[in-house]
């Protein structure tokens, strides 16, 4: 039961990073494998602002900021003179940027994991188990932000824009949606998504280093793929399910050493089973 | 002054110049259709013309604006809507929230939900089917859905790109009555097609495309009653 609960909570955390994954490439048509790299940023701006400030909720907020505009600045800097290009292109710009981050994070804090505590909450107990109130945060606050998302993608005019040049961009421009403007806001919310990846990552494991991002990166991309890259019910069933299964690895010792190796097996089967994922659907060919 | 105004418009694929400067105009509450055979470069100047691909040379005024250079998504709320080849409707979404994104750089609410309606009633199976995924129209009532949706901006100037293809006779009699019914109601309509027999019939003038140039041109009885078209065209 505790196993499930800190599973789900993982999979809160996966699925918020595998939206932005899936976001970007639903609707900007791209990989950005420097998205992981946005959480390690967020770490570091929680650190330092609350370092600076001694206030969590202020740290958060600045965390949200800052990986808000540099998601928007990669996109502008980075992406967007690469419109059009091919694909190869693009992907290798992103790790490219992924580096750069990176570089940059180590420049500034060094190579040193750097330790932080984000509040104690200690725990609840439930039913005879004791739950960390940190695990209970992270997972209501993972459901309402993708209820939030939801409601704002299906019932939103700017919403179903996105939608629209997820599914056709030379249509959804004669609808008059300007586009470059609908995939900065991909990346913004997806990195702002990132921030409380960031925030609840840090809730889980109290220190930073300059590579945070990779293995989470790896992981939620590996989820979003499960789940069917483009499709944002499947970034959060694949996330969920990707989380879960990491934590019932890790609680059966004779599998723990294992469960990285069984979490990309699964994107293996999934892979071989159904290529577009759980929930991917099959893209037309368009004349 | 006309409503649109093409100049020497050229189109290059590559090295290939698909368009080699073709200029037309059209007139204020005109029907005017651009007919060729496949590959004559219709659909190229259509996405010319709203920069969905670049011109190579030219000029496009609407009115007295030059827009040879005004992105696709600022030319709707200026006037000009444009039905794609291939309807390209938004299979994924509803027919409710396609005609909805039709209108999408229009703000009031309540202009918005009356055009609607009026789509409704001109055709009452999209108000059946408001709930529907798009993708599972037929094909004859995703174009009805794809004209409503282009007429939701609110439009003077219609580009329509092959809206027969792929229809069957009865929907082409549907489509181009609908057609002259929207131009009826104040609406120009410029007209890709390959079904020239129709196209002509509709037009107030037309232009034949071959090969990236207009050959000819001419109101639309006189070049139904031309033997060259009635020859290469219409199959007599």
């Amino acid at each position: 039961m505790s196993t499930l609960i800190n599973g789900l909570c993982l999979g809160g955390i996966f699925a918020l990073i595998a939206l932005g994954y899936t976001m970007v490439y639903g609707i900007a048509k791209m990989l950005n494998f420097a998205h992981g790299d946005i959480i390690m940023i967020g770490a570091y701006a929680i650190i330092t602002t609350l370092s600076l400030s001694g206030n969590t909720i202020a740290a958060i907020i600045a965390a949200i900021i800052i990986c808000t505009v540099l998601g928007i600045l990669t996109e502008r800097l980075a992406y967007r003179p690469l419109r059009g290009a091919s694909p190869l292109a693009v992907l290798i710009t992103a790790i490219g940027v992924s580096y750069l981050l990176q570089s940059i994070a180590q420049l500034i804090y060094g190579a040193q994991s750097i330790p932080v505590s984000i509040g104690s909450f200690g725990a609840v107990s439930v039913f005879g188990l004791s739950i960390p109130i940190s695990s209970l945060i992270t997972l209501a606050l993972c459901v309402i932000i993708m209820t939030a998302l939801t409601l704002f993608i299906t019932k939103t005019k700017v919403g179903i824009a996105m939608l629209a040049v997820s599914e056709d961009r030379a249509a959804a421009q004669l609808m008059g949606v300007n586009v470059n403007m609908i995939i900065t806001l991909t990346f913004a919310i997806g990195s702002a998504l990132a921030a409380f990846a960031s925030t609840f990552y840090l809730m889980q494991i109290p220190s930073a280093t300059p590579t945070l991002g990779s293995m989470p990166g790896i992981k939620a991309f590996t989820a979003s793929v499960i789940g069917g890259i483009g499709s944002i019910p499947g970034a959060m069933i694949g996330g969920i399910l990707l989380g879960i299964i990491e934590k019932f690895a890790l609680s059966i010792p004779a599998l723990a050493p294992y469960t990285t190796a069984i979490e990309f097996s699964l994107l293996i089967i999934i892979l071989l089973v159904k290529p577009t994922g759980i929930l991917g659907k099959k893209r037309r060919e368009k004349v | 002054m006309s409503l649109l105004t093409v100049e020497n418009l050229e189109v290059s694929y590559g090295l290939i110049r698909a368009i080699k400067g073709v200029s037309f105009h059209v007139e204020e509450g005109e029907v005017v259709s651009l007919i060729g055979a496949n590959g004559a470069g219709k659909t190229t100047i259509m996405h010319a013309l709203c920069n969905l691909i670049p011109k190579a040379a030219g000029t496009v005024h609407f009115h007295d604006t030059d827009i040879t250079a005004v992105p696709a998504h600022k030319l709707v709320p200026m006037g000009i809507a444009q039905v794609p080849e291939g309807r390209r409707i938004f299979q994924e979404l509803t027919v409710a929230e396609n005609l909805r994104l039709g209108a999408y750089t229009r703000s009031n609410k309540k202009e918005i939900e009356q055009t609607r309606n009026q789509m409704y009633e001109r055709f009452p199976i999209l108000k059946e089917r408001s709930k529907q995924i798009a993708g599972t129209l037929s094909g004859g009532e995703q174009q009805m859905l794809a004209m409503s949706r282009a007429l939701m901006s609110h439009p003077k100037l219609l580009l329509l790109d092959e809206p027969s293809m792929g229809l069957s006779p009865l929907y082409v009699n549907i489509i181009f009555d609908m057609i002259r019914q929207i131009n009826k109601e104040g609406t120009t309509v410029l007209l890709v097609e390959q079904n020239a027999k129709k196209a002509l019939a509709i037009a107030d003038r037309a232009y034949v495309l071959e090969i990236g140039k207009i050959a000819k041109t001419g109101t639309g009885a006189e070049l139904l009653a031309d033997d060259g078209i009635r020859r290469a065209y219409l199959g007599d």
